[in-house]
Protein backbone atom coordinates (compact mmCIF):
# COMPACT_ATOMS: atom_id res chain seq x y z
CA UNK A 1 0.00 0.00 0.00
CA UNK A 2 0.68 3.61 -0.52
CA UNK A 3 2.18 5.08 2.48
CA UNK A 4 1.17 8.41 3.95
CA UNK A 5 5.28 9.15 4.78
CA UNK A 6 5.20 10.59 1.63
CA UNK A 7 8.73 12.46 0.32
CA UNK A 8 6.75 15.76 1.34
CA UNK A 9 5.36 15.21 5.00
CA UNK A 10 9.12 13.96 5.68
CA UNK A 11 10.64 16.95 4.12
CA UNK A 12 8.18 19.57 6.27
CA UNK A 13 8.56 17.33 8.98
CA UNK A 14 12.56 17.86 9.22
CA UNK A 15 12.92 20.91 7.69
CA UNK A 16 9.85 22.78 8.99
CA UNK A 17 8.96 25.98 7.18
CA UNK A 18 7.99 28.76 9.36
CA UNK A 19 8.77 27.28 12.42
CA UNK A 20 9.19 30.55 14.24
CA UNK A 21 7.45 32.81 16.93
CA UNK A 22 6.49 36.24 15.80
CA UNK A 23 6.44 39.17 18.67
CA UNK A 24 4.39 41.09 16.59
CA UNK A 25 1.77 38.74 15.46
CA UNK A 26 -1.79 40.12 15.22
CA UNK A 27 -3.02 36.76 17.15
CA UNK A 28 -1.49 33.88 18.59
CA UNK A 29 -2.97 31.10 19.70
CA UNK A 30 -2.36 27.29 20.91
CA UNK A 31 -4.12 23.70 21.76
CA UNK A 32 -3.03 20.19 21.76
CA UNK A 33 -4.13 16.84 20.78
CA UNK A 34 -5.22 15.39 24.61
CA UNK A 35 -4.99 11.70 22.94
CA UNK A 36 -1.69 12.05 22.01
CA UNK A 37 -0.30 15.16 23.54
CA UNK A 38 0.83 16.79 20.26
CA UNK A 39 0.78 20.79 20.65
CA UNK A 40 0.69 23.46 18.37
CA UNK A 41 0.99 27.27 18.62
CA UNK A 42 0.26 29.31 15.82
CA UNK A 43 1.25 32.83 15.39
CA UNK A 44 -0.18 35.61 12.77
CA UNK A 45 0.29 38.68 11.41
CA UNK A 46 -2.59 40.50 9.60
CA UNK A 47 -0.76 43.38 7.28
CA UNK A 48 -2.86 46.57 6.32
CA UNK A 49 -4.37 44.85 3.63
CA UNK A 50 -6.30 42.64 5.60
CA UNK A 51 -3.87 39.64 4.43
CA UNK A 52 -1.90 37.44 6.31
CA UNK A 53 2.30 38.97 5.97
CA UNK A 54 3.27 36.71 8.41
CA UNK A 55 3.00 33.57 9.93
CA UNK A 56 4.98 31.17 12.47
CA UNK A 57 4.32 28.51 15.05
CA UNK A 58 5.88 26.37 17.20
CA UNK A 59 5.07 22.61 18.23
CA UNK A 60 6.25 19.43 18.62
CA UNK A 61 4.23 15.79 17.96
CA UNK A 62 3.97 13.44 15.35
CA UNK A 63 5.47 14.12 11.74
CA UNK A 64 1.62 14.35 10.51
CA UNK A 65 0.83 16.69 13.03
CA UNK A 66 3.98 19.10 12.22
CA UNK A 67 4.07 18.99 9.07
CA UNK A 68 0.64 19.86 8.64
CA UNK A 69 0.97 23.12 10.22
CA UNK A 70 4.00 23.96 8.60
CA UNK A 71 2.37 23.30 5.35
CA UNK A 72 -0.56 25.29 6.56
CA UNK A 73 1.20 28.20 7.65
CA UNK A 74 2.17 28.68 3.38
CA UNK A 75 -0.97 27.67 2.66
CA UNK A 76 -2.64 30.99 4.58
CA UNK A 77 0.30 33.65 3.54
CA UNK A 78 -1.63 36.10 1.90
CA UNK A 79 -4.97 34.98 2.73
CA UNK A 80 -7.63 37.25 4.16
CA UNK A 81 -9.20 36.72 7.58
CA UNK A 82 -12.77 35.27 5.55
CA UNK A 83 -10.70 32.92 3.37
CA UNK A 84 -9.18 31.82 6.04
CA UNK A 85 -12.59 30.98 7.81
CA UNK A 86 -13.56 29.30 4.86
CA UNK A 87 -10.86 26.60 5.25
CA UNK A 88 -12.23 23.22 5.93
CA UNK A 89 -10.47 19.95 6.82
CA UNK A 90 -11.52 18.84 2.78
CA UNK A 91 -8.96 21.57 2.12
CA UNK A 92 -6.14 20.06 4.59
CA UNK A 93 -6.58 16.73 3.09
CA UNK A 94 -6.51 18.21 -0.01
CA UNK A 95 -3.23 20.08 1.25
CA UNK A 96 -1.22 16.96 2.59
CA UNK A 97 -2.49 14.67 -1.01
CA UNK A 98 -2.12 11.39 1.26
CA UNK A 99 -5.22 8.95 2.31
CA UNK A 100 -5.88 9.59 6.46
CA UNK A 101 -7.60 7.44 8.83
CA UNK A 102 -9.79 8.96 11.30
CA UNK A 103 -7.22 9.01 14.29
CA UNK A 104 -4.48 10.42 11.62
CA UNK A 105 -6.88 12.99 10.66
CA UNK A 106 -7.36 14.61 13.99
CA UNK A 107 -3.49 14.59 13.92
CA UNK A 108 -3.21 16.77 10.44
CA UNK A 109 -6.01 18.65 11.29
CA UNK A 110 -4.96 19.95 15.10
CA UNK A 111 -3.18 23.09 12.74
CA UNK A 112 -6.30 24.59 11.27
CA UNK A 113 -8.17 23.69 14.44
CA UNK A 114 -5.64 26.38 16.46
CA UNK A 115 -5.97 28.91 13.58
CA UNK A 116 -9.84 29.02 13.90
CA UNK A 117 -9.55 29.59 17.51
CA UNK A 118 -6.88 31.92 17.07
CA UNK A 119 -9.51 33.50 14.52
CA UNK A 120 -12.59 33.40 17.21
CA UNK A 121 -10.30 35.58 20.04
CA UNK A 122 -8.41 37.80 17.53
CA UNK A 123 -12.40 38.51 16.58
CA UNK A 124 -13.34 39.01 20.64
CA UNK A 125 -14.61 35.79 20.65
CA UNK A 126 -14.51 33.17 24.03
CA UNK A 127 -12.25 29.67 23.34
CA UNK A 128 -12.10 27.01 25.42
CA UNK A 129 -8.79 25.28 24.92
CA UNK A 130 -8.36 21.88 26.06
CA UNK A 131 -5.28 22.16 28.44
CA UNK A 132 -7.05 24.30 30.52
CA UNK A 133 -9.20 21.67 31.70
CA UNK A 134 -8.45 20.12 35.04
CA UNK A 135 -10.82 17.65 36.75
CA UNK A 136 -12.32 18.91 39.55
CA UNK B 1 31.62 -26.41 27.52
CA UNK B 2 32.51 -30.52 27.96
CA UNK B 3 30.31 -32.06 24.82
CA UNK B 4 27.67 -34.27 25.94
CA UNK B 5 25.83 -36.51 23.62
CA UNK B 6 21.93 -38.12 23.95
CA UNK B 7 19.13 -37.25 26.06
CA UNK B 8 21.81 -35.52 28.61
CA UNK B 9 23.07 -32.80 26.06
CA UNK B 10 21.76 -29.32 26.90
CA UNK B 11 21.56 -27.92 23.60
CA UNK B 12 19.67 -30.83 22.61
CA UNK B 13 17.28 -30.29 25.57
CA UNK B 14 16.97 -26.97 24.80
CA UNK B 15 15.74 -27.71 20.88
CA UNK B 16 13.22 -30.23 22.18
CA UNK B 17 12.08 -27.26 24.41
CA UNK B 18 12.12 -24.54 21.50
CA UNK B 19 10.36 -26.96 19.32
CA UNK B 20 7.39 -28.06 21.91
CA UNK B 21 6.62 -24.07 22.84
CA UNK B 22 6.66 -23.49 19.01
CA UNK B 23 4.59 -26.47 18.05
CA UNK B 24 2.05 -25.30 21.14
CA UNK B 25 2.30 -21.57 19.86
CA UNK B 26 1.10 -23.05 16.53
CA UNK B 27 -1.74 -25.49 18.17
CA UNK B 28 -2.85 -22.67 20.42
CA UNK B 29 -3.22 -20.22 16.96
CA UNK B 30 -6.37 -22.18 15.79
CA UNK B 31 -8.35 -21.46 18.06
CA UNK B 32 -8.08 -17.86 17.12
CA UNK B 33 -9.79 -17.20 13.63
CA UNK B 34 -9.08 -13.21 14.03
CA UNK B 35 -5.62 -14.26 13.93
CA UNK B 36 -5.85 -15.40 9.85
CA UNK B 37 -7.28 -11.41 9.04
CA UNK B 38 -5.43 -9.68 6.27
CA UNK B 39 -5.58 -5.97 7.15
CA UNK B 40 -4.59 -2.49 5.46
CA UNK B 41 -4.79 -3.96 1.68
CA UNK B 42 -3.74 -7.62 2.10
CA UNK B 43 -1.26 -7.32 4.85
CA UNK B 44 -1.65 -10.56 7.16
CA UNK B 45 -2.43 -9.18 11.15
CA UNK B 46 0.48 -9.22 13.49
CA UNK B 47 -1.67 -8.29 16.57
CA UNK B 48 1.07 -7.19 18.97
CA UNK B 49 -1.43 -5.04 21.34
CA UNK B 50 -2.03 -7.67 24.32
CA UNK B 51 -1.44 -5.43 26.99
CA UNK B 52 -4.87 -3.16 25.37
CA UNK B 53 -6.96 -6.45 24.97
CA UNK B 54 -6.42 -9.83 23.82
CA UNK B 55 -8.33 -11.74 21.14
CA UNK B 56 -10.73 -14.16 22.19
CA UNK B 57 -10.35 -18.37 20.70
CA UNK B 58 -13.61 -19.64 19.31
CA UNK B 59 -13.86 -21.87 23.08
CA UNK B 60 -14.71 -18.32 24.76
CA UNK B 61 -17.11 -16.99 21.83
CA UNK B 62 -19.13 -20.54 21.53
CA UNK B 63 -19.57 -20.39 25.49
CA UNK B 64 -21.22 -16.80 25.40
CA UNK B 65 -22.90 -17.49 22.10
CA UNK B 66 -24.23 -20.29 23.73
CA UNK B 67 -25.70 -18.70 26.62
CA UNK B 68 -27.17 -16.34 24.67
CA UNK B 69 -28.89 -18.93 21.86
CA UNK B 70 -29.98 -21.14 24.80
CA UNK B 71 -29.91 -19.76 28.22
CA UNK B 72 -30.57 -16.27 28.38
CA UNK B 73 -32.15 -15.35 31.70
CA UNK B 74 -31.67 -13.02 34.49
CA UNK B 75 -29.95 -14.20 37.61
CA UNK B 76 -30.37 -14.80 40.80
CA UNK B 77 -34.38 -14.18 41.06
CA UNK B 78 -36.75 -16.18 38.41
CA UNK B 79 -38.37 -19.05 40.04
CA UNK B 80 -38.23 -20.73 36.73
CA UNK B 81 -35.87 -23.23 34.83
CA UNK B 82 -33.60 -20.61 32.36
CA UNK B 83 -33.07 -18.25 35.87
CA UNK B 84 -31.74 -21.12 37.40
CA UNK B 85 -29.64 -22.37 34.56
CA UNK B 86 -28.27 -19.15 34.12
CA UNK B 87 -27.47 -18.12 37.93
CA UNK B 88 -25.80 -21.86 37.88
CA UNK B 89 -23.28 -20.86 35.10
CA UNK B 90 -23.00 -17.48 36.28
CA UNK B 91 -21.54 -18.92 39.59
CA UNK B 92 -19.97 -21.87 38.02
CA UNK B 93 -17.60 -18.91 36.43
CA UNK B 94 -17.57 -17.32 39.28
CA UNK B 95 -15.69 -20.34 41.70
CA UNK B 96 -13.69 -21.19 37.89
CA UNK B 97 -12.03 -18.02 38.55
CA UNK B 98 -11.39 -18.11 42.58
CA UNK B 99 -10.19 -21.26 41.75
CA UNK B 100 -7.35 -19.83 39.07
CA UNK B 101 -6.27 -17.03 41.51
CA UNK B 102 -6.73 -19.22 44.75
CA UNK B 103 -9.45 -17.29 46.09
CA UNK B 104 -12.42 -18.68 47.84
CA UNK B 105 -15.89 -18.14 46.09
CA UNK B 106 -16.49 -15.55 48.67
CA UNK B 107 -13.83 -13.24 48.15
CA UNK B 108 -13.96 -12.66 44.53
CA UNK B 109 -16.27 -10.06 42.60
CA UNK B 110 -17.39 -9.90 39.24
CA UNK B 111 -16.60 -6.50 37.87
CA UNK B 112 -16.81 -4.71 34.76
CA UNK B 113 -12.83 -4.33 34.44
CA UNK B 114 -9.90 -3.46 36.24
CA UNK B 115 -10.82 0.49 36.82
CA UNK B 116 -13.87 -0.86 38.53
CA UNK B 117 -12.53 -3.23 41.33
CA UNK B 118 -9.84 -0.31 41.88
CA UNK B 119 -12.66 2.37 42.11
CA UNK B 120 -14.75 -0.20 44.15
CA UNK B 121 -11.74 -0.37 47.31
CA UNK B 122 -11.02 3.38 46.91
CA UNK B 123 -14.88 4.49 47.36
CA UNK B 124 -15.29 1.95 49.57
CA UNK B 125 -12.57 2.55 52.21
CA UNK B 126 -13.45 6.54 51.72
CA UNK B 127 -15.30 6.63 54.87
CA UNK B 128 -12.38 4.98 56.75
CA UNK B 129 -9.85 7.86 56.08
CA UNK B 130 -8.90 11.16 57.85
CA UNK B 131 -6.77 13.89 57.24
CA UNK B 132 -3.35 12.90 57.56
CA UNK B 133 -3.66 9.49 57.04
CA UNK B 134 -1.23 8.48 53.75
CA UNK B 135 -2.48 6.03 50.57
CA UNK B 136 1.12 4.77 48.95
CA UNK B 137 1.08 4.44 45.27
CA UNK B 138 4.07 4.46 42.77
CA UNK B 139 5.80 5.91 40.23
CA UNK B 140 4.13 3.42 37.54
CA UNK B 141 0.79 3.55 38.42
CA UNK B 142 -1.87 3.89 35.38
CA UNK B 143 -4.14 6.54 35.63
CA UNK B 144 -6.95 3.84 36.71
CA UNK B 145 -4.60 3.22 39.83
CA UNK B 146 -4.21 6.78 40.28
CA UNK B 147 -6.66 9.22 39.82
CA UNK B 148 -9.40 6.90 41.57
CA UNK B 149 -6.81 7.96 44.78
CA UNK B 150 -6.34 11.58 44.08
CA UNK B 151 -10.21 11.92 44.34
CA UNK B 152 -10.14 10.06 47.60
CA UNK B 153 -7.23 12.40 49.09
CA UNK B 154 -9.00 15.14 47.93
CA UNK B 155 -12.30 14.16 49.47
CA UNK B 156 -10.72 12.71 53.07
CA UNK B 157 -7.71 14.93 53.47
CA UNK B 158 -5.29 11.87 52.94
CA UNK B 159 -2.14 12.02 51.39
CA UNK B 160 -0.54 10.83 48.76
CA UNK B 161 3.09 9.07 48.49
CA UNK B 162 5.01 7.51 45.70
CA UNK B 163 7.28 4.31 45.90
CA UNK B 164 10.05 5.79 43.30
CA UNK B 165 12.19 3.99 41.02
CA UNK B 166 14.95 5.94 39.71
CA UNK B 167 16.09 4.29 37.29
CA UNK B 168 12.22 3.15 35.58
CA UNK B 169 13.14 -0.40 35.86
CA UNK B 170 11.68 -2.14 38.94
CA UNK B 171 10.10 -0.26 41.79
CA UNK B 172 12.78 0.15 44.64
CA UNK B 173 12.16 -1.50 47.77
CA UNK B 174 14.09 0.68 49.71
CA UNK B 175 11.72 3.60 48.61
CA UNK B 176 8.81 1.57 49.81
CA UNK B 177 10.55 1.39 53.37
CA UNK B 178 10.56 5.08 53.25
CA UNK B 179 7.36 5.94 52.42
CA UNK B 180 5.46 3.13 53.77
CA UNK B 181 4.48 4.48 57.56
CA UNK B 182 2.11 4.16 60.49
CA UNK B 183 -0.17 6.45 58.75
CA UNK B 184 -0.27 4.30 55.64
CA UNK B 185 -3.83 2.93 55.35
CA UNK B 186 -3.52 1.59 51.91
CA UNK B 187 -0.79 0.69 49.87
CA UNK B 188 -2.34 0.40 46.00
CA UNK B 189 0.72 -0.82 43.17
CA UNK B 190 0.63 -2.31 40.03
CA UNK B 191 2.49 -5.74 40.02
CA UNK B 192 2.95 -5.51 35.91
CA UNK B 193 3.50 -2.44 34.72
CA UNK B 194 1.63 -1.72 32.13
CA UNK B 195 3.89 1.25 30.24
CA UNK B 196 7.33 -0.61 31.23
CA UNK B 197 6.48 -4.34 31.81
CA UNK B 198 8.40 -4.39 34.93
CA UNK B 199 7.19 -6.52 37.76
CA UNK B 200 6.77 -5.33 41.02
CA UNK B 201 7.99 -7.07 44.16
CA UNK B 202 4.67 -6.72 45.68
CA UNK B 203 4.63 -10.04 48.26
CA UNK B 204 7.93 -7.58 49.65
CA UNK B 205 5.80 -3.90 48.93
CA UNK B 206 3.07 -6.37 50.90
CA UNK B 207 4.64 -7.43 53.95
CA UNK B 208 6.27 -3.69 54.76
CA UNK B 209 2.15 -3.11 54.52
CA UNK B 210 1.03 -5.27 57.12
CA UNK B 211 3.86 -4.32 59.19
CA UNK B 212 2.92 -0.89 59.47
CA UNK B 213 -1.03 -2.01 59.58
CA UNK B 214 -1.96 -0.90 56.21
CA UNK B 215 -3.61 -2.64 53.53
CA UNK B 216 -2.68 -3.28 50.07
CA UNK B 217 -4.42 -3.82 47.23
CA UNK B 218 -2.54 -4.76 43.76
CA UNK B 219 -3.41 -3.78 40.19
CA UNK B 220 -3.25 -7.26 38.34
CA UNK B 221 -4.34 -5.92 34.92
CA UNK B 222 -1.09 -6.85 33.49
CA UNK B 223 -0.29 -9.76 35.88
CA UNK B 224 -3.14 -12.24 36.02
CA UNK B 225 -3.45 -13.03 32.70
CA UNK B 226 0.43 -13.94 32.29
CA UNK B 227 1.54 -14.92 35.73
CA UNK B 228 0.29 -17.93 37.90
CA UNK B 229 -1.35 -15.82 40.74
CA UNK B 230 -1.99 -17.16 43.90
CA UNK B 231 -3.43 -14.84 46.37
CA UNK B 232 -2.74 -16.29 49.31
CA UNK B 233 0.81 -17.07 49.08
CA UNK B 234 0.97 -13.16 47.52
CA UNK B 235 -0.87 -12.05 50.74
CA UNK B 236 -2.35 -9.37 49.22
CA UNK B 237 -5.31 -7.80 50.51
CA UNK B 238 -6.92 -6.91 47.24
CA UNK B 239 -6.71 -7.46 43.66
CA UNK B 240 -7.99 -6.18 40.64
CA UNK B 241 -7.47 -7.38 36.89
CA UNK B 242 -9.76 -7.43 33.74
CA UNK B 243 -11.30 -10.07 31.54
CA UNK B 244 -10.53 -9.04 28.29
CA UNK B 245 -7.03 -8.74 28.69
CA UNK B 246 -7.04 -13.05 29.39
CA UNK B 247 -8.76 -14.05 26.29
CA UNK B 248 -12.58 -12.84 28.34
CA UNK B 249 -14.97 -10.50 26.30
CA UNK B 250 -14.90 -7.31 27.06
CA UNK B 251 -16.55 -6.03 30.11
CA UNK B 252 -15.55 -8.65 32.77
CA UNK B 253 -12.73 -8.08 35.38
CA UNK B 254 -12.90 -9.17 38.95
CA UNK B 255 -11.73 -7.98 42.45
CA UNK B 256 -10.39 -10.02 45.05
CA UNK B 257 -10.60 -9.36 48.45
CA UNK B 258 -9.68 -10.88 51.82
CA UNK B 259 -13.42 -11.99 53.36
CA UNK B 260 -12.28 -10.05 56.10
CA UNK B 261 -11.46 -7.48 54.02
CA UNK B 262 -14.58 -7.65 51.61
CA UNK B 263 -17.09 -7.56 54.96
CA UNK B 264 -15.02 -4.42 56.26
CA UNK B 265 -15.32 -2.81 52.57
CA UNK B 266 -18.36 -0.27 51.99
CA UNK B 267 -19.87 -1.61 48.78
CA UNK B 268 -19.91 1.46 46.26
CA UNK B 269 -22.85 0.95 43.90
CA UNK B 270 -25.80 0.57 45.66
CA UNK B 271 -29.38 -1.14 44.33
CA UNK B 272 -30.92 -4.63 43.43
CA UNK B 273 -29.17 -7.61 43.79
CA UNK B 274 -26.84 -6.61 46.70
CA UNK B 275 -29.38 -5.81 49.30
CA UNK B 276 -30.68 -8.34 51.63
CA UNK B 277 -33.42 -6.17 53.68
CA UNK B 278 -34.92 -3.11 52.64
CA UNK B 279 -37.55 -0.81 53.86
CA UNK B 280 -38.79 2.43 53.21
CA UNK B 281 -35.46 4.06 55.67
CA UNK B 282 -32.82 1.43 55.35
CA UNK B 283 -31.40 -1.37 53.75
CA UNK B 284 -29.28 -4.47 54.51
CA UNK B 285 -26.40 -5.74 52.17
CA UNK B 286 -26.25 -9.55 50.30
CA UNK B 287 -23.86 -11.53 51.08
CA UNK B 288 -19.78 -11.87 49.68
CA UNK B 289 -19.57 -11.75 46.56
CA UNK B 290 -23.29 -10.38 45.45
CA UNK B 291 -22.84 -7.37 48.18
CA UNK B 292 -20.46 -5.42 45.38
CA UNK B 293 -22.30 -6.66 41.88
CA UNK B 294 -25.31 -4.22 42.07
CA UNK B 295 -27.64 -4.24 39.38
CA UNK B 296 -28.09 -7.22 36.53
CA UNK B 297 -24.52 -8.76 35.81
CA UNK B 298 -23.38 -9.19 32.64
CA UNK B 299 -23.63 -12.97 32.99
CA UNK B 300 -23.03 -13.62 28.78
CA UNK B 301 -19.65 -11.64 29.69
CA UNK B 302 -19.25 -13.81 32.78
CA UNK B 303 -19.82 -17.67 31.46
CA UNK B 304 -17.16 -15.96 28.54
CA UNK B 305 -14.69 -15.25 31.16
CA UNK B 306 -14.85 -18.67 33.43
CA UNK B 307 -14.43 -20.37 29.61
CA UNK B 308 -11.54 -18.25 29.40
CA UNK B 309 -9.71 -19.75 32.87
CA UNK B 310 -10.64 -22.99 31.47
CA UNK B 311 -9.13 -22.79 28.45
CA UNK B 312 -5.86 -20.87 29.85
CA UNK B 313 -5.65 -23.88 32.77
CA UNK B 314 -5.69 -26.51 30.09
CA UNK B 315 -2.57 -24.91 28.73
CA UNK B 316 -1.12 -24.17 31.55
CA UNK B 317 -0.30 -20.55 33.70
CA UNK B 318 3.59 -21.94 33.82
CA UNK B 319 3.80 -22.97 30.46
CA UNK B 320 1.30 -18.94 29.27
CA UNK B 321 5.06 -17.63 31.28
CA UNK B 322 7.28 -19.45 29.60
CA UNK B 323 5.44 -18.87 25.99
CA UNK B 324 6.29 -14.96 26.66
CA UNK B 325 9.87 -15.73 28.31
CA UNK B 326 10.35 -17.16 25.07
CA UNK B 327 8.92 -14.48 22.56
CA UNK B 328 10.43 -11.61 25.24
CA UNK B 329 13.90 -12.82 25.44
CA UNK B 330 13.94 -13.72 21.53
CA UNK B 331 12.89 -10.02 21.34
CA UNK B 332 14.86 -7.92 23.41
CA UNK B 333 17.98 -9.90 21.41
CA UNK B 334 16.59 -8.72 17.60
CA UNK B 335 15.62 -5.24 19.28
CA UNK B 336 19.35 -5.32 21.13
CA UNK B 337 20.31 -5.13 16.92
CA UNK B 338 18.95 -1.83 16.32
CA UNK B 339 21.53 0.72 17.40
CA UNK B 340 18.13 3.20 16.87
CA UNK B 341 15.87 1.65 18.86
CA UNK B 342 15.82 2.26 23.30
CA UNK B 343 14.86 -0.13 25.03
CA UNK B 344 12.90 1.18 28.64
CA UNK B 345 12.31 -1.07 31.23
CA UNK B 346 13.12 -4.06 33.33
CA UNK B 347 15.70 -7.33 32.33
CA UNK B 348 14.18 -10.28 31.07
CA UNK B 349 13.46 -11.39 34.60
CA UNK B 350 11.55 -8.91 35.64
CA UNK B 351 9.72 -8.14 32.97
CA UNK B 352 6.38 -9.26 31.46
CA UNK B 353 5.05 -9.34 27.83
CA UNK B 354 5.38 -5.64 27.15
CA UNK B 355 8.13 -4.18 25.42
CA UNK B 356 8.42 -0.15 25.25
CA UNK B 357 10.53 1.35 22.86
CA UNK B 358 11.54 4.54 21.17
CA UNK B 359 13.10 5.01 17.18
CA UNK B 360 15.48 7.56 16.32
CA UNK B 361 15.75 8.58 12.53
CA UNK B 362 18.20 9.84 10.03
CA UNK B 363 21.85 10.75 10.92
CA UNK B 364 21.14 13.57 13.71
CA UNK B 365 19.07 10.40 15.53
CA UNK B 366 16.00 12.42 15.43
CA UNK B 367 13.23 11.42 17.89
CA UNK B 368 10.31 9.72 15.89
CA UNK B 369 7.04 10.59 17.63
CA UNK B 370 5.29 6.96 18.42
CA UNK B 371 2.40 7.65 16.63
CA UNK B 372 4.53 7.68 13.20
CA UNK B 373 6.12 5.06 14.09
CA UNK B 374 2.62 2.78 14.63
CA UNK B 375 1.14 4.35 11.94
CA UNK B 376 4.25 2.91 9.44
CA UNK B 377 4.14 -0.32 11.79
CA UNK B 378 -0.17 -0.31 10.83
CA UNK B 379 1.24 -0.01 6.96
CA UNK B 380 2.68 -3.48 7.12
CA UNK B 381 -0.60 -4.83 8.97
CA UNK B 382 1.26 -4.76 12.30
CA UNK B 383 -1.15 -3.55 15.36
CA UNK B 384 1.25 -2.02 18.09
CA UNK B 385 -0.12 0.70 20.50
CA UNK B 386 1.58 4.01 20.84
CA UNK B 387 0.97 7.05 23.24
CA UNK B 388 1.20 7.58 26.71
CA UNK B 389 -0.28 4.37 27.86
CA UNK B 390 -2.69 6.19 30.39
CA UNK B 391 0.60 6.69 32.58
CA UNK B 392 1.38 10.91 31.73
CA UNK B 393 3.41 11.32 35.20
CA UNK B 394 5.07 8.66 34.59
CA UNK B 395 6.37 9.58 30.59
CA UNK B 396 6.64 13.40 31.88
CA UNK B 397 9.44 11.74 34.70
CA UNK B 398 11.34 9.65 32.13
CA UNK B 399 11.39 12.88 29.93
CA UNK B 400 9.44 11.63 26.76
CA UNK B 401 6.69 12.34 25.27
CA UNK B 402 5.77 8.61 24.24
CA UNK B 403 6.64 5.34 23.99
CA UNK B 404 5.71 2.36 21.07
CA UNK B 405 4.80 -0.76 22.99
CA UNK B 406 4.59 -4.01 22.02
CA UNK B 407 3.05 -6.76 23.89
CA UNK B 408 2.39 -10.49 23.50
CA UNK B 409 0.19 -13.16 24.43
CA UNK B 410 0.08 -17.01 24.16
CA UNK B 411 -0.82 -16.82 20.02
CA UNK B 412 2.18 -14.52 19.17
CA UNK B 413 5.68 -16.15 17.03
CA UNK B 414 8.66 -15.78 16.84
CA UNK B 415 7.78 -14.78 12.60
CA UNK B 416 5.70 -12.21 13.94
CA UNK B 417 8.90 -10.30 15.78
CA UNK B 418 11.04 -10.46 13.01
CA UNK B 419 8.26 -9.06 10.52
CA UNK B 420 8.24 -5.91 13.39
CA UNK B 421 11.88 -5.69 13.37
CA UNK B 422 11.91 -5.50 9.67
CA UNK B 423 8.74 -2.57 9.68
CA UNK B 424 10.95 -0.45 12.61
CA UNK B 425 13.84 -0.62 9.46
CA UNK B 426 11.34 1.01 7.20
CA UNK B 427 10.66 3.26 10.04
CA UNK B 428 13.75 4.17 10.06
CA UNK B 429 14.46 4.72 6.96
CA UNK B 430 12.14 6.48 6.07
CA UNK B 431 12.88 9.74 8.42
CA UNK B 432 16.69 9.08 6.93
Amino acid sequence: MTSIYQEQIIDYYKYPRNKKVLDDASFDYGDQNPVCGDEIHLFVKIGEDGKVSDVGFQGRGCAISQASVSLLTELISGMSVEEMKKLTNEDIKEMLGIPLTPVRLKCAILGLKVLEGGIIKFEGGEVGSSTEQKGE
Amino acid sequence: MKPLFGRLNPLVVMMNQVASIEHEISEIRKDFPILNRKVRNGEPLVYLDNAATTQKPKQVIDAVSDYYLNVNANVHRGIHFLSEEASELYEAAHQEVADFIGAKFTELVFTKNTTEGLNTVAYGMMDKLTKGDEIVLSRFEHHSNLVPFQQVAKRTGAVLKFIESPNFDVLDLNSAEQVITDKTKLVAVTHISNALGSISPVKEIGKIAHDHGAKILVDGAQSVPHLKIDVKSMDCDFLAFAGHKMLAPMGTGGLYGKEEDLLELNPFLFGGEMIRYVDFETATWNELPWKFEAGTPNVGGGVGLGEAVKYLNKIGMDKVRSIEHYLMSYALDRFSELDFVTVYGADLEHRGGVLSFNVTGGKDGMFIHPHDVSSILDEHGIAIRAGHHCAQPLMRAMDIPATSRISFYIYNTKEEIDKAVEALEVVQKTFN
